[in-house]
């Protein structure tokens, strides 16, 4: 089998997991400065299951196509450490205020820029946790889908057989290729970085994140081409801007609230026999629980 | 006049609590509308399918009964749905957060190019005001949900493209019969009409859906364990717990991540929402996604370390100290009292 031109939709997300007291701000807003950024965890997952086909396919590769502001190329990077061939930054003003059909359609325009045998995702970003973009591309490029993938068992060149796991159990299905796979935080965690990879590729960047460098560094990267992370704007890609950024989203915010806990009386006890007593007593007087 | 519509997700011949859960919702958001509830569902023997969804006040069922409909996948039920929608023209679209309605929402929506938005947790009709364009719509479908990890409460609207799709995790919206009498009218899709030949790629080889056992939804009280329990063994405690008493046993994403519980016991804004009489959380520091999940629940005792965990402001009783001594307390003050 010839080898498989493979990829990866990725996003870099702020780590909502983790938030700590200073992620708010006092307006009730999101501090995003605060959230460290992080590479979605799910496209992790994702990124591993390229990263096996193109193990077990020589001449495959894997390359991550992400859409965002120039920090993102970070995440790129970091996929380039673990053993991807490169990849794509999609960045421009024009962008912004996209919503999940927008996001889609700006990723299925830069899709057509590149020849892809496969495309693969994590299920959801942990920002959003809506598990759109995926679905909507493949819709937009006319692909066959997917969803909750565990496990690609087999590979051919004109089809795919997947693991899916779903809220109550397991499906095997068979999808012809290309198609769009988005896959799921149970399947393999990546693979850690490579060292090797990482003192080859340490020094690449995109375009917007060279702004500041110094002649020596763009000799360096015409030296190695491989460092170069190329960057599209709008401009890359062939598109209707109307379908673009807030313009080309039909989902509007209308408010946002911060959550705020409310505050309720409680009686406060301590771990003494007597007051869990007195505490089931009542429970059992009051009919709820017995 | 544009009706609500809901796709209902069907599995050995019943239709799920979601599906059935949108259905009351639906009910009550057409009503409010002056509009009819319209259900969908797409499967094979589908005969008498409308004794279980014409109780819940549906006036139109889509039948598409076809042996190529079940199991599901994606394609020909997109296909159904982008088309009966360019036909009937629907103001509001429902599916269920499941695997089934997060696969097929966003293929419809994108076909459509209609909003959708996921998980949410309260649809309700108001007015929007768009002041950059000047504008005023009337009646349209506010779509609330946690966004942001939990961290902050979005309010959708869609104001331009129909329909407004929404999606709502199962056990979210309350299931209620509207009218045990009530009866629809029932409407046969031409399944070849309305697909094409492509649409049938995908094969499904081998297929294991299990009944959840465990269901914490139904259950009245609720003893649910955070990181802080420490471990699976101290885990069998709570389960101790919860059989004394009746219940059921819920955990926090962190604990169910550390490998103490089954996912399927995971309560909160990933996981299960209940609204048990009474939730005991035991080593729950109480994170939003954790809160959003139980915060209806009718009384909350906290037993904690940490005297000022964010659960307690949740809690009726606040019991600060080390679980291991406090619940062995509980079984047995409630063995002596409730003889």
């Amino acid at each position: 089998m010839k080898g498989l031109k493979i990829v990866v939709l990725a996003k870099q997300v702020p780590d909502t997991r983790n938030v700590g007291k200073d992620a708010m701000k006092a307006d009730g807003t999101v501090n995003r400065a605060a959230l460290p950024a992080i590479f979605n965890p799910e496209d992790l997952n994702a990124l591993e299951q390229a990263l096996r086909l193109k193990d077990k396919f020589e001449g495959s590769t894997v390359h991550i196509l992400t859409m965002g502001p120039g920090r993102a190329a970070e995440i790129i990077r970091e996929a380039m450490y673990r053993g991807a061939d490169g990849g794509y930054l999609l960045s421009d003003r024009a962008f912004a205020g996209s919503d999940t059909l927008a996001t889609s359609y700006a990723l299925a325009c830069a899709l057509r820029n590149l020849q892809t045998d496969l495309l693969i995702c994590g299920r959801q970003a942990i920002d959003g946790d809506t598990a759109q973009v995926g679905p909507q591309v493949a819709e937009k490029l006319g692909l066959p889908q997917v969803t909750y993938a565990e496990e690609i068992l087999e590979c051919t060149e004109d089809k795919i057989v997947i693991k899916r796991r779903l809220e109550r159990g397991i499906e095997v299905v068979e999808s012809p290729m290309p198609c769009v796979v988005t896959v799921n935080g149970s399947a393999a965690p990546c693979r850690p970085r490579n060292a090797r990879y990482v003192m080859k590729y340490k020094y690449a960047r995109a375009t917007q994140e060279l702004q500041d460098a110094n002649e020596d560094y763009m000799n360096l990267l015409n030296e190695r081409p491989y460092l170069k992370i190329t960057e599209w704007s709008v401009n890359d890609i062939t598109c209707d801007p109307q379908e673009l950024g807030l313009n080309g989203s039909p989902t509007k915010v209308k408010n946002i609230e911060s959550v705020v806990f409310q505050a309720k009386e409680a009686k406060v006890l301590d771990a003494s026999d007597e007051a869990i007593d007195a505490m089931m007593k009542e429970l059992i007087t009051n009919h709820t629980i017995g | 006049m544009n009706s609500v519509f809901v796709y209902c997700e069907i599995e050995e011949g019943v239709v799920a609590d979601v599906s059935l859960e949108l259905l009351t919702k639906g009910r009550t958001l057409a009503t409010e509308l002056g509009v009819k509830l319209e259900a969908i569902v797409l499967g094979e023997h589908l005969e008498g399918v409308e004794k279980q969804v014409f109780p819940y006040g549906v006036d139109v069922l889509w039948k598409g009964d076809d042996a190529r409909l079940y199991p599901y996948t994606t394609l020909p039920h997109t296909s159904i749905l982008v088309n009966l929608f360019k036909q009937e023209q629907p103001q509001i679209a429902f599916m269920g957060a499941s695997s089934i309605g997060r696969d097929l929402g966003p293929r419809v929506s994108s076909a459509l190019h209609s909003g959708l938005t996921a998980d949410c947790t309260s649809l309700v009709i108001g007015d929007y005001e768009d002041k950059k364009n000047d504008k005023v719509y009337k009646n349209l479908l506010y779509q609330i949900r946690p966004a942001f990890g939990g961290n902050i409460v979005a309010t959708i609207v869609n104001p331009d493209h129909r329909p407004q799709m929404a999606t709502v995790r199962e056990g979210v919206m309350r299931k209620e019969i509207f009218d045990l009498k009530h009866e629809g009218e029932i409407k046969n899709i031409d399944v070849d009409k309305f697909t094409s030949p492509e649409d049938f790629v995908i094969h499904v080889i081998e297929r294991h859906i299990e009944k959840s056992k465990i269901n914490l939804k139904a259950a009245p009280i609720i003893v649910a364990g955070g990181y802080g329990v420490g471990s699976k063994e101290n885990f069998q405690l709570l389960h101790e717990l919860a059989s004394v008493l009746g219940g059921e046993v819920g955990a926090s994403r962190a604990a169910v991540d550390a490998g103490f519980c089954e996912h399927e016991r995971q309560i909160g804004q990933t996981g299960t929402t209940v609204r048990p009489k009474l939730y005991i959380a035991c080593g729950i520091s109480g994170q939003i996604q954790h809160t959003a999940g139980m915060e209806e629940s009718a009384m909350v005792i906290a037993i904690n370390t940490d005297a000022n965990a964010p659960i307690n402001k949740f809690a009726d009783y606040v019991i600060t100290g080390d679980l291991n001594v406090v619940i062995p307390k509980m079984i047995q003050y409630y063995k002596k009292n409730s003889k």
